[in-house]
């Protein structure tokens, strides 16, 4: 008996989606909690289930789904044992202790299943995603060291329509002249032909090479194209690919864990990060599974955790939640976003993974910028590893909103966060910025634009 | 080498012009000294900055994109004033309802919006005796942006109709259709037996461009079609694709669907007259499905 009323839960996958946090995308599976009160009655049957029950008793069954098989078959009990005792309320307890840190988080890390993550998340409040992620760290490298404490990492990502050459050249440029550009310079292709695909990577390769920026392109085409692309000898620094939590929702992305470990050990063949080997980059959102009809009847948070599961298997060094761009069907307004945004960075650190959050939504959200710096600032203070840099936050190839060179200083300039220490040594040596937080004037003669044909 | 006491803008004016980045004769106070790249893409670059924020002017001016997009996604599709217009054109027109009934619905409950209303099912069932087997069901709606609509539809649709009858095709009355999603055409195709069909309706406004159209064909139209199984043309507005261009490139597809009795990705690979966009605007999840959300 919870309140007035008794509330029954037929299953762990229903009372899973019951006691999520309201949105859109659970209404529209018809999985979401019918009243305020039953979501929180689930919670609280939730914060009773005790943590171990996840390893028996799976949401999507082990012969169905080769998600479920990687979650099953690579739990370390021995990395579990602090936690195996304790229900889901108890492991919040734990997470939120003083004596809990990021060394235990990071040793427990391969003890967590992707269900038992999302479940704490469900009954954690916002305040509690952003400590417990805090406490987290992880820290991966290619070309430059990310993630590290006090620091914030930017992708650059300069967009074009039509993928013209000088068009993205010239926001590549416009970035880096803003200090942005260390987590990764990456570029949404517009196109799919292959002659397009290896002349973006020239073009990054290209403008990394000339003015010996420590950082790592990649172009976000299909990773089969970024194989063949790699066959031809084009100039590929990390494998890109979106991936969710389902195996059915993976195939409806063309891949499998196959062809993903296909394409980790060709990335890692080539060799060509210098002060790491962390080579994927993956993006993910919620609802992604749901929008694949491919969701089991399992929510649309625990899936994305499940995704999560997926990144970890390849070590990638930029793990991305898309969090809003899905659409308000998934997400529906700024509130929602917001809460998203924070169980995803959290759960991803939780599951060991190097999270970052593309802040953004689109034009039919009910959501604007100002919820954005909401969500940014949250995220800031949290510790995620990197966000988005979009000119003036606008998209003009994806047609969304995201977040801008300028907001980044924002969060800089607020919470003292650096960029990546190599990338931070080299904005000093070429001019762009000091102290790591502050841009100084550029002028026509700075060598990026003297040479800006790259 | 650049030096912390180089100016922030106005400095480019008399400097030689690098090859990438032609100058303005002047950079506009507060204005990057990069302004010239502006010239090479529509992206916000080189905006300049307060600190390291935006200026005044760059946050008011995002602001009233923004405003636009959003008042286009809520502005009231006006059926009789398109109506009128297709009338004019001597169009016969007819209305039917999805299962949408107000705009909030509509953006969450996309499976709605592909579903034909009970009431809308019963006149076509009884009306198609009356019409016959036809080559081609056009569906009209207002989508996320009913300007789009609005503003294109009816000479998109005209200059279709008379392209398609002089090649001998024969057309269902124009179905207007508040609320409806792409897959909206599988249904009243499907009920009709019309071996094609299209859907006209406003695409999701971006910041720059807040009437845009988008057309999706399909060949036997029906309940299990997909989007792998549509043509899309899209961006269908007088600074993009200027709807007599759209029909023109909607009726060589249509003609070509026929011929090869198929569409979708088989006719894009198979030789579609025209080297078409995808629908969806990318290949990585940020896609998912860019007919699914219209």
């Amino acid at each position: 008996m919870v309140g007035a009323r008794r509330h029954a839960f037929a299953t762990l996958r229903d009372l899973m989606a019951r006691a999520t946090p309201r949105r859109s995308g659970d209404e529209l599976a018809g999985l979401a909690a019918t009243s305020a009160e039953q979501r929180a009655a689930a919670q609280q049957c939730l914060a009773d289930v005790p943590l171990a029950l996840f390893l028996d008793d799976l949401l999507i069954p082990y012969e169905d789904d080769a998600v479920t098989r990687l979650i099953v078959d690579s739990h370390v009990p021995a990395a579990f044992a602090p936690v195996a005792g304790l229900t889901v309320g108890g492991f919040r307890d734990w997470l939120l202790a003083y004596d809990t840190d990021s060394t235990q988080l990071a040793a427990l890390a391969p003890g967590l299943t992707a269900e038992m993550v999302a479940a704490v998340s469900k009954i954690m409040s916002n305040q509690d995603l952003i400590l417990v992620a805090k406490k987290c760290r992880v820290v991966t490298a290619f070309r430059n060291t990310l993630g590290l404490p006090g620091r914030l990492a930017v992708r650059l990502q300069p967009n074009h329509p039509t993928d013209d050459p000088h068009g993205i050249a010239a926001s590549i440029v416009d970035g880096l002249l803003y200090g942005c550009g260390d987590a990764v310079i990456g570029i949404n292709p517009a196109t799919d032909s292959p002659a397009s695909l290896d002349a973006l990577l020239r073009l990054i390769d290209g403008v990394i090479r000339r003015y010996e920026i420590p950082t790592q392109g990649c172009v976000l085409a299909h990773l089969t194209a970024q194989l063949e692309a790699i066959q031809r000898g084009a100039p590929l620094d990390l494998l890109f690919q979106s991936i969710a939590g389902t195996e059915k929702a993976n195939a409806s992305f063309g891949i499998t864990l196959e062809l993903l470990a296909e394409g980790h050990a060709a990335a890692t063949a080539l060799g060509r990060g210098t002060v790491g080997r962390n080579v994927m980059y993956f993006e993910t959102g919620q609802g992604s599974a749901l929008s694949a009809g491919a969701h089991h009847g399992v929510d649309q948070q625990t899936l994305e955790v499940r995704a999560y599961a997926v990144a970890r298997r390849f070590s990638p060094l930029l793990v991305n939640s898309v969090v809003g761009f899905i659409g308000p069907e998934y997400l529906f307004d700024g509130k929602q976003i917001l809460r998203a945004g924070l169980e995803d960075h959290c759960c991803g650190k939780l599951m060991g993974l190097p999270m970052g959050v593309d802040v953004c939504y689109t034009t039919p959200a009910e959501a604007d910028q100002d919820d954005m710096d909401a969500l940014l600032t949250l995220l800031g203070v949290a510790g995620c590893n990197s966000i988005m840099g979009v000119p003036g936050a606008d998209d003009i190839m994806l047609g969304y909103q995201s977040t801008s060179f300028h907001d980044s200083h924002y969060l800089r300039q607020v919470l003292g966060l650096r960029p990546a220490p190599e990338f931070e040594a080299w904005l000093e040596k070429m001019g762009i910025a000091t102290g790591g937080t502050r841009l100084l004037p550029v002028g026509a003669k700075h060598p990026l634009l003297i040479h800006g044909d790259a | 080498m650049a030096t912390p006491d180089q100016p922030d803008a106005g400095a480019g004016a008399e400097n030689p012009v690098p090859p990438a980045a032609p100058l303005l004769a002047t950079v506009p106070p507060g204005r990057d000294s990069w302004q010239g790249l502006r010239a090479l893409t529509d992206a916000r670059i080189a905006l300049g900055r307060a600190g390291g924020s935006l200026r005044t002017e760059s946050l008011l001016e995002f602001r009233l994109a923004h405003a636009g997009a959003r008042d286009a996604v809520h502005t009231p599709f006006d059926l009789a004033g398109l109506e009128a217009s297709l009338h004019a054109a001597g169009l016969e027109t007819e209305r039917l309802a999805s299962r949408v009934t107000d705009k909030q619905t509509y953006l969450l409950r996309p499976d709605l919006g592909r579903k034909l209303a009970p009431a809308s099912i019963d006149r076509l069932e009884a009306a198609r005796g009356l019409w016959g087997q036809r080559d081609l069901a056009i569906l009209i709606s207002d989508g996320l942006a009913a300007d789009a609509a609005h503003h294109h539809a009816a000479e998109t649709v005209t200059e279709l109709a008379r392209i398609l009858r002089e090649a001998g095709w024969t057309l269902y009355p124009l179905f207007l259709v508040p609320y409806a999603r792409v897959k909206l055409q599988d249904a009243v195709g499907g009920l009709l037996g019309a071996r094609h069909s299209v859907i006209l309706l406003g695409e999701r406004p971006g910041l720059s461009a807040h009437d845009s159209l988008g057309a999706y064909l399909t060949f036997q139209p029906g309940e299990t079609r997909t989007d792998a199984d549509r043509n899309c043309v899209s961006n269908i507005r007088a600074g993009g694709l200027p709807p007599s261009a759209a029909a023109q490139k909607l009726a060589e597809l249509l003609i070509a669907s026929r011929r090869l009795g198929l569409s979708g990705t088989a006719l894009r690979e198979e030789g579609g007259p025209t080297k078409i966009a995808p629908p969806s605007p990318g290949p990585d999840l940020r896609g998912v499905s860019g007919a699914d959300r219209q």
